[in-house]
């Protein structure tokens, strides 16, 4: 009989969790309108840390000429492009999603995740490559030279970034990939992805900002 | 018959809009154009205008993700407070840092290090 009972609050695949209180319109509403609330604290976070490096460029505008130019611009733009195209997939699942299409989801979401991991294997390499000269990050020494503004800030606004490469990951499998295998999702309940994709897009959001900052002008 | 299609739509006139899968494809081919145009421009030296040319590059690239691959265009106007505050209040913080040290009257740490070492 228990199993009954438990069967009974089981939700079935393709329709919306239960919420008390609330019917499903409006829990969709409200969970997009608390995404993007979220979504503006995270753009505040990044805005302060936009906000010093003006200021620190303002002052040391030479050596941050010098020092961008110093940055593997091949591997910036490759990277800007990784993160383009995994935003496109990641918006492609949401209308996988909303036709109810979940293998859809999976496949696009695990292409936004591999070009996740494909953009922090290259951040990586140019992490490597700047350590590769003794500047390591968060260890202060001399061989920063003229360099150790903007690398301070390129350190921890790339490092915050790839932060949130990782998250972005991690939430895409955990509200996208994973419910979609179970066929969780359909056009009456596709919130989580939704979701998911619009932090992803945040992700790339910055770096749209990030890469012209510090590879091209300085 | 209004009344019975309200109730095959689960989200109600709140539903998400479908996008079609074409028009991502689009805005994609778009942003990919707009990063070599800013490479580009990068590579063309126009003094104090390169940050500005860079700056005005993403934020054509940011509205088209925002507009389209994060449907902004189909939002209402109580989400779209909430995707213009962040904004608005990043520009109060640059513009009020930029218009108050500027003016002021100490001196670059860069000219302090030069009047240093004379």
């Amino acid at each position: 009989m228990s199993s009954h009972a438990a069967a009974a609050h089981e939700v079935a695949p393709g329709d919306p969790p239960h919420i008390h209180h609330m019917d499903s319109a409006t829990a969709y509403g409200a969970a997009k309108l608390g995404m993007w609330l979220f979504l503006a604290t995270e753009i505040l976070l990044f805005a302060v840390m936009f906000c010093s490096f003006a200021i620190m460029r303002y002052y040391h505008l030479d050596a941050f000429h010098k020092a961008s130019h110093n940055l593997n611009l091949y591997a910036g733009a490759f990277n800007t492009a990784v993160l383009l195209f995994s935003s496109y997939t990641a918006a492609v699942a949401v209308t996988k999603a909303q036709r109810g299409d979940n293998r859809g989801v999976v496949v696009n979401f695990g292409i936004s995740i591999l070009c996740g991991f494909i953009f922090l294997l290259v951040k990586g390499y140019e992490y490597s490559e700047k350590a590769h000269h003794g500047m390591f990050p968060f260890v202060w020494n001399e061989s920063f030279g003229d360099y150790k503004n903007f690398l301070g800030i390129y350190y921890c606004m790339t490092g915050l970034h790839a932060l949130h490469v990782i998250i972005g990951m991690v939430v895409m499998y955990i509200y996208g990939v994973r419910p979609a295998l179970k066929n969780r999702y359909s056009g009456r309940y596709y919130t989580p992805v939704e979701l998911s994709a619009l932090y992803w897009h945040l992700v790339d959001l910055i770096w749209i900002y990030l890469f012209p900052l510090l590879y091209l002008v300085g | 018959m209004a009344h019975a299609h309200s109730h095959d739509h689960s989200h109600g006139h709140d539903d998400g809009h479908v996008v079609p899968e074409a028009t991502f494809l689009k805005i994609l081919i778009a942003l990919l154009v707009l990063t070599v145009i800013t490479v580009l421009a990068a590579k063309v030296d126009m003094g104090k205008w390169n940050i500005v040319g860079a700056m005005v590059i993403a934020s054509i690239k940011a509205s088209l993700v925002i507009l389209v691959f994060m449907h902004g265009k189909y939002e209402n106007r109580i989400l779209w407070t909430y995707i213009l505050i962040p904004f608005i209040l990043l520009a109060i913080l640059i513009g009020g840092v930029f218009t108050d040290d500027p003016f002021r009257s100490h001196p670059k740490p860069v000219e302090v290090q030069k009047l240093k070492a004379t």
